[in-house]
């Protein structure tokens, strides 16, 4: 993207409303910031209507400060908690019909390469646990079968949270919702093994409870999907109005998951991705 | 269908069609549209003139393509569009981009859209102008105006023109900002010398 775009009119610069001054001012489009200088730049994202203590919120804030290069990023989203978030974000974005996500991430992908054959354009889809595993897992599993070059990120709160509290098939066996009273019958999808099976050269599971290694996981995918291949990067994000916990137990209970074993950070990567990986982070030392 | 729809000032009501859909068709080169009807460019520049020195509290919305120097010429045709305003004695509210805010924009400072109701009730704007919007988003805007408010839309378009807005220009660009702004000083001197 030409930096322009980020350049007021001189005619209308006194109009120009705080928010966007601040962010062509001190946004993070061009410079190396990111979850350690959260506070002291202007972040992408302002306002959102999701819910007290909602962990997707933690994450989104997380992903949006790790970007490598916001202005030339665009995300894909889908239906669900996170597609409220994103027309609200100063970064480009596309909302897909329900699942379709990987299909709109890769032709867009392909159609950048060609329109912008000597710049990295980053295509990140972020979806949920729904868009994701259940009602895109075709579509999903296929742009991993053809090696497209995007990152694909689960927002994981392991249920259809907006829609009333639905098992979608990433809650935990066993689980009851207000839209399962009789509990889950069948266990949590692997769906970190199933990426690495499918094609991807990096695979993450992590946590906004710790914001810098989540940080890193967010970049290690984005940069790879740029040359090497399809990564997937899966957030585990508890939601407080259907899981029934305070909503200032949000951290806590993501700690409280992985100290009980039912929430395991973990990251798979090919050999030529960590030899890619160990070139790019030796170079930003 | 009616081919003599007019596209007035509403509110129309909930849904109101689109002037295409109702037989408007956009205006050729060197045409424009004056409540549905196709009309001369320069009849159409002194009616934009006559509408805006006589209306009580009119507003330009100028939109991200005007807003943002992203390439050669905008920041001129911005000062240009700005003169004008500036002529005309109007206000100026931005479209800096097309995100929805939730819980709610500031309609003082800002003009959203997708619910540009907002700022035209709070600011009580009686005659607007659409400028430097991208058709797709001045579209809905304007049904969205027509349908819930009762102000009157006009649209500055540098591409096609827009069948929703009560007075349409096409091919807009920094000369017929220029000339209409003439126009508009022009009319302002009879009226402080009580002549037509």
């Amino acid at each position: 993207m030409t930096k322009n775009i980020l350049k007021m009119s001189p005619a209308f610069a006194d109009i120009i409303p705080a928010e966007y001054r601040e962010l062509v001012d001190n946004g993070p489009y061009g410079r190396d910031v990111g979850v350690a200088e959260l506070g002291t730049f202007k972040e992408l994202l302002e306002e959102h209507p999701l819910c007290a203590g909602c962990g997707l919120a933690l994450a989104l804030r997380i992903f949006l400060a790790s970007l490598p290069a916001p202005e030339d990023t665009i995300v894909v989203g889908s239906t669900g908690c996170s597609s409220l978030v994103f027309p609200q974000a100063a970064v480009q974005n596309i909302h897909s019909l329900f699942g379709n996500q990987n299909s709109v991430a890769s032709g867009l992908k392909r159609a950048l390469k060609l329109r912008f054959p000597d710049k990295d354009k980053d295509v990140i889809v972020v979806a949920g646990d729904g868009a994701t595993a259940d009602i895109g897992l075709d579509m999903v599993m296929h742009s991993w079968f053809r090696r497209e070059n995007i990152t694909t990120i689960m927002l994981d709160n392991e249920a259809y949270a907006n829609t009333g509290g639905q098992e979608s098939g990433m809650s935990q066996q066993g689980t009851v919702l207000y839209m399962a009273p009789k509990g889950k019958n069948f266990p949590k999808i692997s769906m970190p093994e199933l990426a690495r099976e499918a094609g991807c050269v990096y695979v993450a599971v992590g946590t906004p409870a710790q914001p810098r290694k989540l940080e890193k996981m967010i970049k290690r995918a984005i940069l790879l999907a740029r040359h090497i291949g399809p990564t997937y990067v899966q957030i585990m994000t508890p939601c407080p109005t259907n899981y029934k916990f305070k909503n200032n137990e949000t951290v806590n209970r993501l700690k409280g998951l992985e100290k009980d074993g039912v929430f395991k950070p973990r990251e798979y990567i090919t050999a030529e991705a960590q030899e890619a990986l160990n070139k790019l982070e030796e170079v930003s030392k | 269908m009616s081919q003599e729809y007019q596209v007035l000032a509403g509110p129309e009501g909930y849904l109101p069609p689109a002037a295409a859909v109702m037989g408007v068709e956009l205006p050729k080169t060197g045409e424009a549209l004056v409540e549905g009807s196709l009309v001369s460019d320069t009849e159409a520049l002194h009616k934009i003139a006559d509408k805006l020195l006589s209306a009580k509290n009119p507003f330009f919305f100028p939109g991200p393509l005007l807003l943002w120097a992203w390439k050669a010429g905008v920041a001129e045709r911005a000062q240009a569009v700005r003169d004008l305003a500036d002529a005309v004695g109007a206000g100026v509210i931005p479209m800096p981009d097309y995100r929805p805010k939730y819980p709610m924009i500031n309609p003082a400072i800002e003009i959203n859209p997708n619910h540009p109701n907002l700022t035209i009730w709070h600011n009580k704007i009686d005659v607007c102008v659409f400028v430097g919007v991208h058709c797709h988003y001045a579209n809905i805007a304007l049904k969205i105006i027509r349908g819930g408010t009762s102000c009157y839309t006009i649209a500055l378009c540098g591409e096609a023109g827009h069948e929703d807005a009560m007075i349409s220009l096409r091919d807009v660009n920094l000369a017929k900002i220029q000339e209409l702004t003439a126009i508009v000083m022009d009319k302002k001197r009879q009226i402080a010398g009580g002549g037509k």
